[in-house]
């Protein structure tokens, strides 16, 4: 027997996955899950049929969506982890040792219970000390903090579907005040590439650029997203993500990391010429 | 035959039975269930196409209904507590203009507040009626006018013993109830019909931690906005009638102005909407209050904005509140409701009902979702936050008392009549409609006086950009008045 999972990247393009089991399906109140088992991805996360990590690859974009503002603020104590339920986020920021605190707030706890069984790969940290979690409507959480946080990850889902309101000009402009005066905030940006992504993409810029005196967009290369090459957002209220990057301090921290690096971290920032006319048409 | 009860939708059933017959249309409409309009097919979709048919046989004919619209208008009166319904194509427009075409001949006096709908002053042009208007009581604070104090109403109809109805928004557009059995019984105590407008009323039908609703309290004639509250489509609208009204007399009043070509589309959205309102209204409305007693807890929580409820019942000209309504006062941040209501627009994406000088109303309905509703508190927040300013020298809005000179009527169609610029017309009698829109009340109406205090609000309200609509001279540089013997 064949079995596929197979999503659609755009209405003419599929983008396929041989499935060995199904091992996880529920609908919950927001939204429909599904964890599969493949051989080539291992174990794999879906929401309402669109992918959003597989054992394989995740490594690259948990790696990227935190050590690229924990380079810039290794003194970071107090993180808010909004969305990633799966608990991979909070992984990584979990390796410094000097964070006190995460806060992790993610609408479905659904998702977590899921993961926590059949992908403890990235939700083992769930259940770690540090790690508070708040199953909420992150847009309702963030309203009610002010001049808190060190650094916000927005870890949401696409922006369609229970993640919307999470790339919207009120949840950024929540997130600035929730954040101390020097505050980071990192954001999942979508993808450039096909049309639908790229508008979300650029209309999200055009939001963050108005909260934040700085805002600036980071490339990363994710083989199940698609078309493979996935942004993040940048956003702060002081700090420069290259001029500001305190590589000493992040080498001493001695940090293991497969896609990560300082030299990597400063080119990211280098983006291809169409996106950042993209960007450009919103700033 | 099987008796139809609530379970049933007969326009529904009879357009599903129709696509069955695949019957070949040598009738209008001439896009022939699609075929002909590709484009149109393709926006809209074709079920939809396919079932805008014309009236015929097994369809009825909505200007004389004698088997499925009238089993479904019979449905309706059941589940409204009506003697009969009439469903109404040309929005609640033509169920108001029903109502007063019903009651009123030529020079014959309606009581009504003056903070009607465009609508109904619309009527009075038509039929020739005249305004015995009732000074709505106002909150300063606020700035909006609110329900009918009984005491004005009982002078107004021993005033006016020959008025032939008293007209009664239940509720207002910001949720503001008069106290409509008291007002029935001095009405009809003195031969006078009850009309009420209840665009925004639909839902107090279907859940009793609402106020009354006007059929069920014994009111003649009720003028029921299903598009709005109720979920059936724009346009569509029920009007209905107690047992002391002719059903064969409204039907040629509403068949003075009424199309010959009903929509389907729009029927079936009431017949269906009448359905699931009838099965299901009472868990529905529970669940929009709910979210927006939640959404007004969360705004009253920001700072400074005032989202107001039934603490303001005052046991007279606001006799009772309808809970489902978020309005939110926003001049304590400094901000006229139309500017919050454009920075929504224009900043975040959110499209709410209206603003006036003072307040913003947000419109909450079976189809909203607790997230959206997060979507808008945040705004509101983040608003404040970025656009606080101090508020003094804000305009406070002052009830005017409308000067009525000539009858709408007579004014409208007056052939001594000039168009001269706005800033001069003080002391005129104007001819014409000005109102903000929304919500649509008149500022000045056909026959009335006007006065510097009128000039000095269109002049703030367009300031803070409130559309004014209504005169001939659509950017209202120019006003048309009686002309001075
Ligand atoms: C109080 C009131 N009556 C009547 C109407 C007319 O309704 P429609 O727009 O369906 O014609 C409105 C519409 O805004 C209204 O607010």
């Amino acid at each position: 027997m064949e079995l596929w999972f197979t999503e659609k990247h755009t209405p003419y393009v599929q983008f396929s996955i041989k499935i060995e089991k199904q091992l996880y399906a529920a609908k919950s109140e927001f939204q429909r899950i599904d964890i599969l088992e493949s051989r080539e991805f291992g174990r794999i996360l879906t929401l309402d049929g669109y992918l959003m990590l597989t054992e394989k690859d995740e490594f690259i974009y948990h790696e990227m969506i935190t050590h690229v503002p924990m380079a810039v603020m290794p003194h970071a104590r107090k993180v808010l982890i909004i969305g990633g339920g799966d608990g991979g986020t909070a992984r990584e920021i979990l390796r410094y040792k000097t964070v006190e605190s995460i806060d992790l707030v993610d609408i479905d706890k659904m998702v977590a219970d899921a993961c926590r069984k059949y992908i403890p790969q990235t939700a083992a940290s769930l259940d770690d000390p540090r790690v508070k979690c708040h199953f909420e409507d992150g847009l309702k959480y963030i309203r009610h903090h002010e001049n808190e946080y060190d650094l916000i990850i927005v870890d949401s889902t696409d922006p369609f579907g229970p993640g919307e309101g999470l790339f919207t000009k009120e949840f950024y402009g929540n997130c600035y005040k929730a954040l101390k005066d020097d505050g980071i905030m990192v954001n999942q940006h979508e993808s450039p590439f096909y049309p639908a992504d790229s508008y979300a993409m650029q209309r999200a810029h055009k939001r963050i650029f108005e909260s934040f005196p700085i805002s600036r967009i980071y490339q990363a290369h994710i083989p199940t997203y698609p078309s493979g090459h996935w942004l993040f957002g940048f956003a702060s209220k002081k700090y420069h993500p290259i001029l500001d990057a305190n590589w000493q301090k992040w080498k001493s921290l001695d940090i293991k990391t497969r896609y990560y690096n300082p030299k990597l971290h400063a080119g990211a920032f280098a983006l291809p010429t169409y996106v950042e006319d993209i960007i450009r048409e919103v700033e | 035959m099987k008796k139809l009860t609530q379970e049933n939708a007969p326009v529904l059933e009879a357009l599903e039975k129709l696509k069955q017959m695949r019957i070949v249309p040598f009738d209008v409409p001439g896009h022939k269930r699609g075929r002909g309009n590709k484009v149109l097919t393709e926006f809209l979709g074709e079920r939809c196409l396919s079932v805008d048919v014309n009236s015929m046989k097994p369809l009825d004919n909505l200007c004389h209904p004698v088997s499925i619209i009238k089993d479904a208008e019979q449905l309706a009166a059941e589940a409204f507590g009506a003697a009969h319904a009439f469903f109404m194509v040309g929005g609640t427009t033509s169920s108001v203009q029903a109502m007063i075409l019903t009651a009123c001949k030529r020079g014959d006096k309606i009581i009504l507040p003056r903070n009607v709908h465009r609508s109904a002053i619309n009527a009075m042009i038509l039929c020739g009626a005249v305004p015995v208007y009732i000074n709505p009581q106002m909150d300063k604070t606020l700035g909006i006018s609110l329900g009918m104090s009984i005491k004005d109403v009982k002078k107004a109809i021993a005033d006016n013993p020959d008025a032939k109805a008293v007209f009664v928004n239940n509720p207002t557009y910001y949720g503001i109830c008069s106290n409509l059995n008291e007002i029935i019984k001095m009405a009809h105590a003195n031969n006078m019909l009850v009309l009420a407008d209840e665009a925004h009323g639909t839902h107090f039908y279907f859940n009793d931690k609402l106020p009354a609703a006007a059929m069920r309290s014994g009111a003649d004639m009720a003028a029921v906005s299903l598009h709005k509250s109720g979920g059936s489509l724009t346009q569509s609208s029920m009007l209905f009638i107690n047992d002391k009204i002719s059903e064969g007399y409204v039907r040629q009043i509403i068949n003075l102005t009424q199309t010959t070509s009903g929509s389907y589309l729009l029927m079936s959205s009431l017949d269906i909407s009448r359905r699931n309102l009838a099965l299901r209204g009472n868990k529905i409305i529970d669940t929009v209050i709910d979210l927006v007693e939640y959404a007004r807890s969360e705004i009253n929580n920001i700072g400074d904005y005032y989202a107001y409820s039934r603490e303001k019942i005052n046991g007279d000209s606001i006799y009772d509140f309808d809970i489902t309504k978020l309005s939110i006062y926003t001049r304590s941040i400094g901000l006229a409701g139309i500017e919050v209501y454009d920075i929504l627009r224009d900043e975040y994406d959110i499209q709410t009902e209206f603003g006036d000088l003072a307040n913003l109303l947000a419109y909450v309905s079976i189809g909203d979702r607790p997230r959206d509703m997060e979507r808008l508190v945040s705004a509101l927040s983040e608003i404040r936050r970025i656009y606080k300013k101090d508020s003094t020298g804000m305009l406070e809005v002052e009830y005017i008392n409308p000067k009525v000179v000539l009858p709408p009527q007579d004014a409208f169609y007056t052939n001594k009549e000039e168009s001269i610029p706005l800033d001069k017309a003080c002391g005129r009698v104007c001819t014409e409609f000005v109102m903000c829109y929304p919500p649509g009340i008149p500022i000045l109406a056909p026959g009335e006086l006007v006065t510097s205090q009128i000039l000095e609000y269109i002049h703030y309200a367009k300031a803070k950009g409130c559309q004014m609509t209504g005169p001939e001279d659509m950017e209202l540089n120019n006003l048309n008045v009686v002309t001075e013997k």
